[in-house]
Formats: structure tokens, C-alpha cells, sequence
């Protein structure tokens, strides 16, 4: 099986009486150069699949593989096969260190490659990923203080690219940014997409943007995937009563709110 | 090899979610009420430490370089005599045999005999103990009496910024009195008060008049210090959210600041309370030096001077203990005071 | 753009007063310690039988001692020892803290929580009781004490570390970098130690000056340095034990000593941003005067305006102290019963207006207007009692993060009752039966129990119903919304939204609502205002979004995308693309923003 593939995966964090399952029995393919989003509210666990994915977290039980390949513990091969599954991140203020210049940054992802760089190979490689990001490769060595929110989420776009991987995934990554400068990114990311054929795991809460973004989706909700399939089949004929809550609370543009008679959660 | 900061990644936390934390794990003990779970933490600590400080007390004679017992009885004494101490001390026996017997004594309220005096050590603390006691407190009392009115007044005047000069002079005063050593302010009470002035006495215990000046100067640094932080607690209390809420409600100013703000700052002013509070016991170690006041500070002092260990070993213990009560104090304060205090403990 | 971080922050830093007393007081210091021997070395040896025991003088500032010695040279010679037994203790602590502390961050789980427990514990006594412990079992002697002190100190500088490294070793550049395949070593060196690095100066610069009593107190009780050798605590010591002689000999040392610490202070006051505070804030300019041409009246009639504004302009004081206008003469009207929505981005000013129309801004803004009013009631003017009761029971906010805005330290019900046992004077018993209701019509059940509870017991949807019930207490005429629902899910938004909605169908009080949706303002209002860079540029009526004639509205409107998106085209972004090419970002996330006030780089 290719592409990037969950089975059964399962997340508990802590133990004992406090022991609390993030993601249960989780199931998802992600076909490989197609994207997929991963739809959710806070607490369903979906930020949990992609630090499981990049092994910032020990799954308890399932499995994560790319392209057939495990990439879930600790051996020598599944950090090698991680390294081709990148993350970005949702805060661009925190995702870059505020004392390191950002072309440091970038050039510190260049080491998930297991290449040996030159400097000047690494300097232009880092010129040639700021330039890919829309961003003036000669501000290099500023820091982080120096952009704008939604330049850092690009600078961020960029390191993760120095990876050079087969997937990126996208946790929530205009959620911190302003809406104008959300569409910049957005638009960089499908670019990005096409030209690199990248696998694109895109983790938002925002149905439309997610709508806009992928090919396929799944719902999220208590660690579980409550509904999966075609964008335009899950989004336009929900079958779970989940799907179409959530479908239903989403403010559209220019149409009154209505208000039907159902009861507010606690 | 997994890095520490996942445990503590809150596994709740959405996108652009609410920025409220599911707080950590509760270990062992998440089936009880966070309040009870917090006490019983903090009492399973105080017996830890107890252990800890009866430990520490006893490794004192056996850490020291060379022979405790003739070090204590210096050069001229002769060997009979040494070995005759190290017997009554009962040095003489395997170590694990003096742990047993230390313990056992301490259980019984004996902590053996002075080497100098040859008195009893628990009726020497039992004497003096209450004078340490008083003065700790009565100091405490003043600088949190003090401290309070000066920090609140000062943070609310800092914020309307109507006062800048007088602002920036009170806030140079308590930087400077924090500055100031309490040994150095009580020689300038002294010099001031006593030998200018001439109205108070420089030395003694027994009489309110004897009193005014070791509480003061062992006071007014820590109030200056912990007027400065109720300050500064206070001005990040006022930038609350909570607190634009409280003034959109128009109270009444003295219910926006005694009603909504003091409550939020009791925790963490009250934590480093404690922490000074603990600081003053050790304090009174200098100031009844300089006051010459026969508390437990002026024993200890004379006692690692003429390395007299059962007495040293006995102070030090007091020492301790007093400093583990009152930090229970001041967590059972806490938890009856805020209601999240359990919580905010990692 | 945005400045390029060019200058160092240190460098800047030093500039201020403080910098320049901390920089010149260390450089003071530095070279009497090194000098001092050379230059008083002989004064502060020479004995004198006929010079015993003098006063202060000329000649002798501090007097002399009991040999005859100059004390105030011995002062000046003893800085040297003093300073190096207090850098020496300060090392001890620190190297000592730091290398205990982040061996315990890389410790397997069990033992991490046993080292840290025991810090904690060691933490509880306090230093010079730790001191003379120590002290006993090393021996009274120089370095005997600093190594006492030195290891007294230790607990808190683990503890410093282990909390910094903790919460940076959580970050997400931290993650991105083990993500890249970095060590754990070399994470540690390249992103957590750089960034430990200022509090740990902050916190050993501090400890110094704290060190330095330490010592001095040591060697005041004869467990320091000992005869023939001399630090500032021993001179001190042997100043009192003759106070009634000569004070200035117990002085002398004293003075030394304060002076030494509080530069170590400084020092460290250097590194420490939270100092500004203190410094260098603009006298604060008083509300304008406000030309309000509205009579003091009663409840107005319905048709007049709940709120009329008109050329509102708010300035706030840049770090310089200098005025900067955020909101340039904004004007508007709200209707009694009027849904209205303000959308902008970060940085446009729209909460700015919304609170200086409620008069809540701090007291370092400067508002005027030509005119302010809340139904009569003129915002710009002193406000008399009457007045504010009317606005408490009259005027209701609701804020972000409902979290925040509720005290944590009060019961939901004292919060929702306070209102109206204040302003309408209500017993306890009918305002908590108010309170009750209020709960009912915001859809929490069991309200009697839930007015018992605290915020933190509550959840993030229930808190913010909670905000609104509390707006319902009084006779609300105005609920003014800020970004009520950013911090909540889709689904509670909704939830929160349709409460609101409620609300003001049962009140008839108006609403205005403020967010960065315009989706979501489009739905819920009946009239838009378009702000941004401080000005409203557009107003339209929420049915007739598409008619939007200002191409920045025009772009809010396309920029996000909707159910119906074409995804075979890229979105519209505001602000030419050409210009993206050279770094540049769109027109509308200005420098000036909100955004970059919270960067990273300022933060720390």
C-alpha cells in the first residue's frame, strides 16, 4: 500500500485513573500526491494523529506507515522514513526559535535529507526554498521578529520543505493568521502541492477552507472518525448527524443565521 | 530517548482553541477531590522532608573533617577526656547504632547533652525557642501588615499615573530598602534610635521597648520586598480581563479592587509570603546576634563556634522544623483560601 | 516593513538610566577590586598606637580600629575578597543549579519527578539556614563559606533551570527541530540554551547581590572569613561590636555592601524587560474634552440613538512615550434594537472603538470626540454616580476568552449578581433569583447549582452564555460583543451566537459585534462596518454584502473561502501579487498591527 497510511492507531496520554484516549482506533489513507483533511473540533484528537505521524508521540497500539514502510518508533528505519513526513505548525510566533535567523531554520531541516550540504550548497538551498515561499531569499539572516505572521507561516512552509518530504502536514495552519493573509498561504500550499506532488495531510476546523483544499476528508470526533470519503460527497450529503452539525453551525457568507430548535451541548 | 515537554503537551488542546489547559495528570491520586489530593501531597512531603532534616542533623558529626570530639574539645585536652566525651555523646558505638539511638532519642524529646554547658540540649531550645518564635512573628505580622496597604496603594496610583514623581520616590525607597541587609538596618536603627536618639535599648530581651527595634529591622526588608511584588502583581491583576468585566459593571472603586482584583493575587503573594516568612526564621539567626538576644540564633552561632555538635545538631533541627510547620501553614492556608489552588500546581 | 532587528536589545538597554548606573557601577567596582590593594594597601595595614580607636575624621573617614588602622582603606581593600567570594559562591549556585537542573530534564519520567521533589524540598529551607548547615561541616573559613553559600544556592538555580528548559523544550521550533532528525543534545545547545540564557543572567546577577549579604552575614557571625583576612562582613562585624565609639566603622561596610548589591541588581534589572514598566512611561494625557451638545436626560425616547459617536479618535503612547492615533475620527450611530457588526483585522482598531464607546480603556489612552454618548450619558465627561449605575444595568460586555473574563477567585453567581445588589440595591434572595433566571434564558440548566460553581468548573461555551446571562441582569440597552465566539468551536459558536440572538429578541437591547468574521457578522447583524487602519470604510447593510463598493471589502468578502470556492482557482489575496515577489506581505497586515506587538522576540 502506498501513500500515507494510519491503522488502528491509538493514543493515550497519561496512566492510571488519569489515563485519557486521544485517538481511538483511528483508520486513514492518504492516497499518494492527493490531499486530505482531517476535520475536527478541539479535543477529537486530530493534532494527536499528526504529532503521531512525525513521532512527537508514541502511539499506544496501531500502526503509521508511508508508502509500506513503518514509520512509528524508535529503530534506526522508522526515523529514516519519518524524516519524509514534515509538520506545520499552527502558531508561526512559537514554531520559529526568536534567536535563531530564519535562514538557520531552514537550513536545520536541510538534516532530515541525510545529505551531507556545503555550506554555499546549503546557503543556496535555503535561498531557493525563501524564494519558492515568496519571501526576499537576501532577509536570510534576520530574525524571526522581523515578518509578519503570515511570512512566518511561509518561512515555516519552507523548512519543512528543506526536508524534502513526500508529506506535509498541515495542522491548522491559518488559524493564527489574519484572513487576508490565510489566503496567501492557502494558495502557496496548493501551489506547492502541484509543483512538488506533495501528499498533503491538511488538519483544519474550518469546513470551508478544508472544502476548498482537499480531495478527500475525514470527520473527527472523540478520537474516532465518524465519517470519511470524497470532499464532495462528505461535505454535500453528510451521512452522520456529526458531519451535518457541524456543516450546520459553519456561518455562511451573506445568509441569515437560523435558529431551529436544537439543545446546546453542556 | 523522549523528551519531557510531550507529557506535559495538553492532549486536549485544539486548533485555535481555547487557550484553558486540561490541567496534568494527577498520578496516583486523581480519584480524590483536587483539593484533598493537594494536602495529601503536601503532607506526604512534609514527612519526606522530616526524614530528610533528621538525616541531615545526624550526618553533621559524621561529615565533619577529623574527629568531631576532639575538635570540640580542642588540642590541650587529653585523651581520657576525649574518649570519655566520645562515650557520653555515644560516638563510640557503629554508625548505624548512633542513627538508631539518635532517632530513638528524638522520639523521646533527647537531644542529648551540650558539650560546653553540659545541659540538657532540649532544655536550652525548650528556653529559648519562644523568644525565636516571637520575633519571626512579630516581624512577619509588620511586613505583611505593611506590605499589603503600601503595594496595593502604590500599584493603583502607578496605574492612573497621577503621581509619577512620588511613584518613582516610593518605588526607589523600596528598592533600596530591599537593598539593605537586615543586619545593616538594625545597626542603623541602632545607630539612629539608640545611640543618637537614645529612646530605645540596643540590646536585650524581655520588655516591649527591647523588641520595637530587632522587629523592625528584621521587618522592613522583607515588606519592602513583598510591598514591591503585591505591587507588581496587583498592576498585572488590574490588566485582567476579568477586570475591564468588573469595571463595564460600574462598582463602586473600593468593590473593584477588594472584591475582584485581591482575591487573584492572595495565592501567589501568600507562596512567596511563605518563602519570606521561612527567610525570617533564619534572620533572626543575625538579628539576635546584633541585638544580643538569647534566642535559638545567638546559641546556634555560639555553638558552631566552640563546635558543639549535640547543641548544633539540636538547633539545626528546631530550625528545620519550624520551617516545615509554618510552610504546612501556609499550603493549608492556600487551599482553604483560593479555590483553584490544587490546581495550579503542576 | 517591519524594522530589521539591527541594534542589539543590550546595547538599547543601556542607553536608559538604568543601563548607565548598572554599566558605570560595574565598571566601579571592577576596578577598585583591582586596584584597592595597590592604592589603600598600606594605609589599611599600617598600625598606629596613637591612632587607636578613633572617630570618623578628615583624615580617617570611617576612623580607625583598634590597631590604629585606616578602616576606610580596609573598606576599599576588601572589596577584592568580597566580590570574589561573592562570584565564586554565585558560580557555585549557578553551574551547579544549571547542571543539576537539566540533568533532571533528560532524566527518565520516575526519577525526574524524584529529583525535581527533592529540589522542591531543599527549595522550602531557606538559604542561610541551608548556609549554616553547610558551613558547620566545611568549617568556619573563606572557603568554607563560599562554598557553603555557593551550595545553599544551588536548589534554586536547578529549579530555573528545570522550569525554563521544561517549557522551551515544549515549543514548537523545538519540535520542528527533533521533526528534522536534531539531536537531543543539539537541540538542547542550539535552541534551549540561547534562549535560557537571559533569565538565567536576570536570575544569577540578582542571586549575586543576594550572595554578597549571605557572605557578609557569614563572616558578621565569625563563620566566614577569618583574621588575619578581612571582607566587608567581618569589618562589618567589627564595626558593631563598637558602635557606641564610632558608627561610621559599622557604617562604612554597610555602605559598601548596599552599593555593591544594588549594582548587582542593576545588572541584572538590565536584562530584565518587565523594568520598563517602571521607567520611561509618558505623562498620561487626560481624556479630551469632550464638546458633548447632549442634555443630561433620562431614558431617551426610542427613537433616539442608544450610541452616538462622532469623530472618535484614540492615541495611545509608543515606547518612546510619543502619541500614536489608532482610531482617526471613526462615527457612527446605533439604533436601540439594532443588531450592528464591526469586522476588521487585527490591528484596525475595531476593539479599541468598542471600548473606548463603553469608556473602559486604561487610563494611558488618550480619547476625544465631539461627541460620546451611551443614551445621554456623555462617555467623554466625569461620570456622576446616577450615571454609572444607568450604565451598569444599561451596558453589557462580552469579551473573548470568556475564561479570562470571568474572576476566577468569585462564584459565577456572586459576578452575575453584583450588577444589580449594587446599582438597584436588590437583597441577596431576589438577586440570586434574578440570577437564576438570567442562567435559565441563557440555556445553562440547573442554575441554582451552577451559581455555586467557579468559572474553572464551568466549560468554554457554558462560561461565555454565562457572560451574556450577566449582561442580562439589568435592563440592557447595549451588549457590546468582542470577538465572543473566536476562542470557541463551530459548533458552540453557534450555540453562543443563537443565546445572543435570544437575548436581544427578549431585551430588544442592541447589539454590537465585533469580529475578524466576516461570514459570521454577515449572518448574525443587520448593518456592517468595514473597519481598517482605524477608519470605518464601509457600511452596509448585512443583505446587501454583495453590493460592497470599497475593494477592500470587496476582498474581506473574497478572500475566504466558502462552501462554493472554485478549486480550480487560486483564492483572491488583497494587496497585488507583484509585490509579494519581493518579500513583501499584503497591504493589510500593517507593521503597526496588534499582531507584531505579540512576537516572539518581544515576548522574551
Amino acid at each position: 500500500m502506498s501513500g500515507l497510511e494510519f491503522s488502528d492507531l491509538t493514543v493515550r496520554y497519561g496512566h492510571g485513573a488519569s489515563a485519557h484516549t486521544a485517538v481511538d482506533g483511528f483508520q486513514l489513507t492518504v492516497r499518494p500526491g492527493t490531499s486530505h483533511g482531517l476535520v475536527g473540533e478541539s479535543g477529537s484528537g486530530k493534532s494527536t494523529v499528526a504529532a503521531a505521524a512525525v513521532g512527537l508521540v508514541l502511539p499506544s497500539a496501531g500502526s503509521i506507515t508511508l508508502d509500506g514502510a513503518d514509520i512509528v518508533g524508535r529503530s534506526a528505519a522508522a526515523r529514516r522514513a519519518r524524516r519524509r513526513v514534515q509538520l506545520v505548525f499552527q502558531d508561526p510566533y512559537s514554531a520559529l526559535d526568536p534567536r535563531m535567523p530564519i535562514g538557520s531554520s531552514i537550513a536545520e531541516g536541510t538534516r532530515a535529507t541525510q545529505r551531507k550540504w556545503s555550506r554555499p550548497e546549503q546557503r543556496d538551498r535555503v535561498a531557493e526554498l525563501l524564494e519558492r515561499v515568496h519571501i526576499d531569499p537576501e532577509r536570510a539572516g534576520e530574525l524571526p521578529s522581523a515578518f509578519s505572521g503570515g511570512q512566518r507561516q511561509r518561512i515555516t512552509i519552507a523548512r519543512a520543505l528543506a526536508a524534502e518530504p513526500s508529506v506535509l502536514i498541515a495542522d491548522e495552519i491559518t488559524s493564527a493568521l489574519d484572513v487576508s493573509v490565510q489566503g496567501v498561504v492557502l494558495n502557496l500550499l496548493r501551489e506547492l502541492q502541484r509543483e512538488l506532488e506533495l501528499t498533503v495531510l491538511f488538519i483544519s476546523h474550518n469546513l470551508a477552507v478544508v472544502n476548498y483544499m482537499c480531495d478527500s476528508v475525514s470527520v473527527m470526533q472523540g478520537g474516532k472518525v465518524v465519517e470519511a470519503g470524497p470532499t464532495s460527497t462528505v461535505l454535500a450529503a453528510p451521512e452522520d448527524a456529526y458531519t451535518r452539525e457541524l456543516l450546520a453551525s459553519v456561518p455562511v457568507m451573506g445568509r441569515r443565521m437560523t435558529w431551529d430548535d436544537e439543545q446546546p451541548g453542556a | 530517548m523522549a523528551i519531557p515537554s510531550i507529557a506535559s503537551t495538553d492532549p486536549a488542546a485544539g486548533p485555535g482553541g481555547p487557550a484553558v489547559a486540561r490541567r496534568g495528570d494527577r498520578g496516583l491520586l486523581g480519584g480524590l477531590s483536587p483539593r484533598s489530593s493537594f494536602i495529601l501531597r503536601r503532607l506526604g512531603r512534609l514527612l519526606v522532608s522530616l526524614v530528610i532534616v533528621v538525616i541531615a542533623t545526624f550526618l553533621i558529626v559524621q561529615l565533619v573533617p577529623g574527629d568531631p570530639v576532639r575538635a570540640a574539645l580542642g588540642n590541650s585536652a587529653t585523651p581520657e577526656l576525649v574518649e570519655r566525651t566520645r562515650a557520653d555523646l555515644g560516638l563510640d558505638v557503629p554508625v548505624p547504632e548512633q542513627f538508631v539511638n539518635y532517632v530513638s532519642g528524638l522520639l523521646r524529646g533527647d537531644m542529648g547533652t551540650a558539650i560546653g554547658s553540659q545541659r540538657s540540649v532540649s532544655d536550652t531550645i525548650a528556653q529559648r525557642f519562644p523568644i525565636t518564635l516571637t520575633l519571626a512573628v512579630a516581624a512577619f505580622l509588620v511586613a505583611a501588615l505593611g506590605a499589603f496597604p503600601i503595594g496595593v496603594a502604590t500599584a493603583v496610583s502607578s496605574r492612573t499615573g497621577r503621581h509619577r514623581l512620588a511613584d518613582l520616590g516610593i518605588s526607589g525607597l523600596l528598592g533600596v530598602l530591599i537593598a539593605i541587609p537586615s543586619l545593616l538596618f538594625a545597626v542603623g536603627l541602632i545607630a539612629v534610635f539608640s545611640i543618637g536618639l537614645g529612646v530605645l535599648p540596643a540590646a536585650g530581651w524581655g520588655s516591649f521597648q527591647q523588641a520595637v527595634l530587632p522587629v523592625i529591622a528584621l521587618a522592613v526588608g522583607p515588606m519592602a520586598y513583598l510591598a514591591r511584588l503585591v505591587h507588581v502583581e496587583m498592576l498585572s491583576v488590574l490588566e485582567m480581563p476579568y477586570m475591564t468585566t468588573a469595571r463595564s459593571k460600574r462598582l463602586p472603586t473600593h468593590l473593584v479592587y477588594l472584591r475582584h482584583a485581591l482575591p487573584n493575587m492572595v495565592t501567589s503573594t501568600l507562596t512567596i509570603g511563605g518563602i519570606m516568612l521561612t527567610g525570617m526564621v533564619a534572620g533572626t539567626v543575625l538579628i539576635e546576634t546584633v541585638f544580643a538576644i538569647p534566642g535559638l540564633g545567638t546559641s546556634i552561632v555560639s555553638s558552631i563556634t566552640s563546635k558543639d555538635y549535640p547543641m548544633i545538631q539540636g538547633v539545626v533541627l528546631v530550625y528545620a522544623m519550624l520551617v516545615l510547620g509554618l510552610n504546612l501553614l501556609i499550603d493549608v492556608a492556600l487551599a482553604t483560601i483560593d479555590p483553584r489552588s490544587s490546581i495550579t500546581e503542576g | 516593513m517591519s524594522p530589521r532587528p539591527t541594534a542589539s536589545p543590550l546595547l538599547d538597554r543601556l542607553r536608559t538610566p538604568r543601563g548607565v548606573t548598572g554599566a558605570v557601577g560595574a565598571l566601579a567596582i571592577i576596578v577598585v577590586a583591582v586596584i584597592a590593594p595597590t592604592v589603600w594597601g598600606s594605609a589599611a595595614d599600617t598600625t598606629s598606637v596613637a591612632d587607636r580607636l578613633t572617630g570618623a575624621s578628615l583624615a580617617h573617614p570611617f576612623g580607625t580600629d583598634e590597631l590604629g588602622r585606616d578602616v576606610f582603606a580596609r573598606v576599599m581593600v576588601a572589596t577584592r575578597v568580597s566580590v570574589l567570594l561573592t562570584l565564586g559562591a554565585t558560580a557555585i549556585s549557578v553551574i551547579g543549579g544549571v547542571l543539576l537542573g537539566a540533568v533532571a530534564t533528560v532524566l527518565p519520567r520516575p526519577i525526574r519527578r524524584l529529583v525535581t521533589a527533592l529540589i522542591d524540598i531543599l527549595l522550602s529551607f531557606p538559604w542561610l539556614l541551608m548556609a549554616l548547615f553547610f558551613s558547620v561541616i566545611w568549617g568556619a573559613s573563606a572557603t568554607g563559606a563560599m562554598l557553603a553559600v555557593g551550595f545553599a544556592g544551588v536548589p534554586t538555580f536547578a529549579r530555573l533551570t528545570y522550569t525554563l528548559a521544561s517549557s522551551l523544550v515544549g515549543r514548537d521550533y523545538v519540535k520542528a527541530a527533533r521533526i528534522a532528525g536534531v539531536g537531543q543534545v543539539e537541540v538542547l545547545v542550539k535552541h534551549v540554551l540561547p534562549n535560557m540564557l537571559p533569565p538565567m543572567l536576570v536570575n544569577a546577577a540578582v542571586s549575586a547581590s543576594g550572595t554578597l549579604l549571605a557572605f557578609a552575614g557569614l563572616s558578621f557571625l565569625g563563620l566566614g572569613v577569618q583574621a588575619p583576612e578581612y571582607d566587608w562582613g567581618r569589618l562589618l562585624g567589627l564595626g558593631i561590636a563598637r558602635i557606641y565609639g564610632n558608627p561610621m566603622a559599622a557604617i562604612g561596610p554597610g555602605i559598601a555592601l548596599v552599593v555593591c548589591g544594588v549594582i548587582f541588581t542593576q545588572l541584572g534589572e538590565l536584562w530584565n524587560e518587565s523594568s520598563k514598566r517602571l521607567l520611561g512611561l509618558p505623562a498620561p494625557v487626560r481624556r479630551g474634552p469632550g464638546v458633548s451638545v447632549q442634555p443630561l436626560a433620562e431614558p431617551t425616547a426610542p427613537e433616539e440613538p442608544v450610541v452616538q459617536v462622532r469623530d472618535l479618535r484614540v492615541a495611545f503612547p509608543d515606547r518612546n512615550g510619543d502619541l500614536v492615533e489608532r482610531v482617526h475620527g471613526i462615527s457612527l450611530t446605533i439604533m436601540p434594537g439594532e443588531v450592528v457588526g464591526v469586522v476588521g483585522e487585527s490591528g484596525s482598531g475595531k476593539s479599541v472603538s468598542a471600548m473606548a464607546i463603553a469608556a473602559l480603556l486604561g487610563p494611558d489612552s488618550a480619547v476625544t470626540a465631539s461627541e460620546l454618548s451611551f443614551r445621554g450619558i456623555d462617555m467623554t465627561a466625569p461620570l456622576t454616580n446616577a450615571e454609572r449605575s444607568r450604565l451598569g444595568l444599561e451596558l453589557a460586555m462580552v469579551f473573548q476568552d470568556p475564561l479570562t473574563s470571568l474572576n476566577p477567585s468569585l462564584s459565577i453567581g456572586k459576578q452575575l449578581r453584583e450588577t444589580v445588589e449594587v446599582h438597584e440595591g436588590l437583597s441577596k434572595a431576589a438577586s440570586t433569583k434574578r440570577a437564576e433566571e438570567a442562567l435559565e434564558s441563557v440555556r445553562i440548566p440547573l442554575a441554582a447549582k451552577r451559581l455555586r460553581q467557579y468559572p474553572h468548573e464551568l466549560s468554554g461555551g457554558m462560561r461565555q452564555r454565562a457572560m451574556i446571562g450577566m449582561g442580562l441582569m439589568g435592563r440592557p440597552k447595549l451588549l457590546i460583543a468582542d470577538e465572543p465566539t473566536t476562542a470557541l468551536d463551530v459548533t458552540v459558536q453557534r450555540q453562543v451566537l443563537r443565546v445572543l440572538h435570544e437575548a436581544q429578541l427578549r431585551t430588544g437591547a442592541a447589539i454590537l459585534l465585533i469580529s475578524h468574521d466576516i461570514a459570521l457578522v454577515s449572518g448574525f447583524c443587520d448593518r456592517i462596518l468595514v473597519m481598517k487602519d482605524g477608519r470605518i470604510v464601509e457600511s452596509l447593510d448585512a443583505d446587501r454584502l454583495h453590493e460592497a463598493r470599497h475593494p477592500y471589502t470587496q476582498g474581506l468578502i473574497a478572500c475566504v473561502p466558502d462552501m462554493t470556492s472554485d478549486r480550480t482557482m487560486p483564492l483572491p489575496v488583497i494587496g497585488a501579487l507583484g509585490a509579494l515577489r519581493q518579500g513583501q506581505e499584503p497591504l493589510v497586515e500593517g507593521p503597526d498591527g496588534e499582531r507584531l506587538t505579540t512576537t516572539e522576540g518581544q515576548r522574551a
